[in-house]
């Protein structure tokens, strides 16, 4: 009657957390109702975890001696792990979210793959179908996990260039057959087809070493130009793995929530790489390598330094702006100056708009959340399709700590290495400031043709302190009024 | 009677194919200017797995299950709140002109270009390809 009771309710409430937790993603359709999706989201979560305490009631024979400890690790486990993660989370910089996500990520994982060892080791007498679905859902979790520390320490700057040598790929495919042909043997094993070489605990490990091996070695190779795409695909990863567990516990909240986020995942990689201009398959399995060694064109023009406060008194008298924001600025921390400065022209009446490339920052939308974060209106920012044609009208484009997403190249030069990257065009604006600390190059390694053309204009020195100094050269043109 | 659940080889499929699509369009809808805290939502939402993990852990019979399962919970916890908390602190930055945010300081005049830039903002992404 207990047991009844007890799997009725999990069930319910199970069921309401599986409609929540799709309503919550639902609502994250447009920026006003997103802070309420992901609070429904959290309460349908909450109701999850705390009804699987009723599992209590539902346990077998041989784990009724072992319940006191069980509930009391489970108590244990939960509060350890989430109040680390809700600090850190709570305290983590925006700049540093891609980690931040990535690691979250690979708990997931490596929460599927504990799950699956458990059911492997506990040898719970499973058929065939089930033991190939553990095993796999093992396999990618593992990946997961191990593969998303790698993307961590990657973007965390731990690991400072990517990994690569000739014949890396060929060991990579082998490790991952090895990693089949084990989890095949297994099946055929358990199965009844052969009395296993090995025992079958020292299998299952061997299992997961390999599955873990191959998390490592795919990460290890790919620059840090394509970490977000990595970070999105272990996000796909997780949720499958997260699924296929879910159907091996006989648990359906699990299985919609693992493949919902996979399939998520799976959109964010392919839109990803389409703004990147470069297939999936490319960026895990080839480098971003020296491939661009080639002889680029001569550039015609020169490069015209400018006062960032001259620059500034410009703005303040031109009809619109829109401005074209990258990671460098981030890295300077120039957000809330920035909007200091567009809250001057604003004030003056000038039409500003921030303009998004898909890449910008080192995730998608992130550099998004790093204005929003400055304060500025989320309705003062666009994205490249919605504000690319505005280009040809706007007075003026600010360019502020980007290089490679405004490189008309991208559209003319059939050689280039990002010929067919969507870019934003910066190009076809009236004039053109592109602040910068130096005459580097951006992620590509390629000089950009826009810096040297006859509008363009640039204004040398730390995005933070150029976006200052432009705001007091514009406060400095109106004291006088202030004062009188 | 009772209500343990049961999926067997093609109604799990179908539950999969059904959930695949309605994640596709789902996600869909969500606009590029959200994609990070869409990223770190989805993350949250795959932290189900904890509640598999303390299925585990509670069914635990054996001192290695005991340890594997309470790692499972561990860090299917961490991905819970953490995936939360990232995902709510984000997504309360995000104001429009209109809300009464300190840096919101501007005539009315500019409200209805930035009506205008709002709905262009937040029009939904375009999975297709090129």
């Amino acid at each position: 009657m207990l047991i009844s009771i007890s799997q009725l309710v999990i069930g319910s409430v199970d069921l309401i957390a599986a409609f929540l937790l799709m309503f919550g993603l639902w609502r994250m359709a447009s920026p006003v109702t997103a802070p309420s999706g992901i609070l429904v989201a959290g309460v349908g979560m909450l109701a999850a975890v705390g009804a699987s305490f009723l599992y209590v009631f539902t346990v077998g024979a041989a784990a009724k001696a072992h319940l006191p400890l069980n509930i009391g690790l489970a108590v244990a486990a939960l509060l350890i792990g989430a109040g680390v993660a809700w600090w850190s989370g709570r305290k983590v910089a925006i700049t540093a979210m891609p980690q931040a996500v990535a690691l979250f990520n690979g708990m997931g994982g490596g929460a599927a793959g504990a799950i699956a060892a458990v059911e492997l080791f506990g040898n719970a007498g499973h058929g065939a179908t089930q033991l190939i679905v553990t095993l796999l859902g093992a396999l990618i979790g593992s990946i997961s996990l191990s593969g998303s520390v790698i993307a961590w320490a990657k973007l965390d700057s731990l690991l400072k260039k990517p990994v690569n040598f000739p014949g890396l790929q060929w060991l990579n495919g082998l490790v991952l057959l090895s990693g089949v042909l084990v989890g095949v043997y297994m099946v055929y094993a358990a199965a009844g087809g052969a009395t296993p070489v090995v025992a079958m605990p020292h299998l299952i490990e061997i299992f997961f070493g390999i599955a873990l091996l191959y998390g490592i070695l795919m990460t290890l190779p790919i620059g840090g130009a394509d970490m977000p795409v990595v970070i999105s695909v272990y996000n796909a990863f997780t949720g499958l793995a997260v699924g296929l567990e879910g159907f091996v516990l006989q648990n359906p909240a699990l299985m919609i929530a693992g493949m919902l986020v996979g399939a998520a995942g799976l959109l964010l990689t392919q839109l990803m790489a389409q703004a990147m201009n470069r297939s999936i398959v490319k960026i895990l399995f080839s480098s971003f390598g020296p491939g661009a060694k080639r002889k680029q064109g001569a550039i015609k023009g020169s490069l015209k330094p400018v006062q960032a406060s001259d620059a500034g008194i410009f703005m303040r008298y031109a009809k619109s702006v829109i401005i074209v924001p990258g990671y460098g600025l981030a890295v300077s921390q120039g957000q809330g100056k920035l909007y200091d400065f567009v809250k001057l022209l604003r004030a003056a009446g000038v039409s500003v708009k921030f303009a998004i490339h898909p890449v910008a920052g080192r995730m998608p939308g992130q550099m998004d959340v790093l204005l929003a974060e400055a304060g500025v209106p989320y309705d003062l920012i666009v994205q490249l399709a919605d504000v690319n044609e505005e280009f040809k009208d706007a007075d003026v484009a600010l360019v502020i700590g980007a290089n490679d997403v405004v490189n008309p190249e991208a559209r003319t030069d059939k050689t280039s290495p990002i010929y067919g990257m969507p870019i934003l065009n910066a190009d076809q604006a009236k004039k053109c400031y592109v602040v910068k600390r130096g005459d580097g190059k951006g992620y590509a390694g390629i000089v950009n043709p826009l810096f040297y053309a006859d509008n363009t204009f640039m204004v040398y020195g730390d995005a933070a302190a150029v976006c200052t100094s432009m705001t007091e050269a514009v406060r400095g043109l109106g004291a006088p009024a202030a004062a009188a | 009677m009772s209500y343990q659940i049961h999926i067997d080889g093609f109604v799990a499929i179908y539950i999969f194919m059904v959930t695949a699509f309605a994640g596709w369009v789902i996600i869909g809808r969500v606009p590029a200017i959200l994609h990070t805290p869409l990223m770190s939502g989805s993350n949250f939402v795959h932290g189900i797995v904890v509640v598999g993990g303390l299925f585990t852990l509670l069914n635990a019979s054996a001192p290695l299950e005991q340890v594997i399962g309470f790692f499972a919970v561990l860090l299917g916890a961490g991905n819970v709140a953490g995936g939360f908390a990232v995902t709510q602190r984000m997504l309360a930055m995000f104001k429009s002109s209109g809300q009464g945010a300190p840096h919101a300081a501007h005539g009315a005049k500019h409200a209805k270009s930035a009506k205008h830039a709002a709905s262009a903002a937040v029009k939904p992404i375009n999975p297709k390809k090129k």
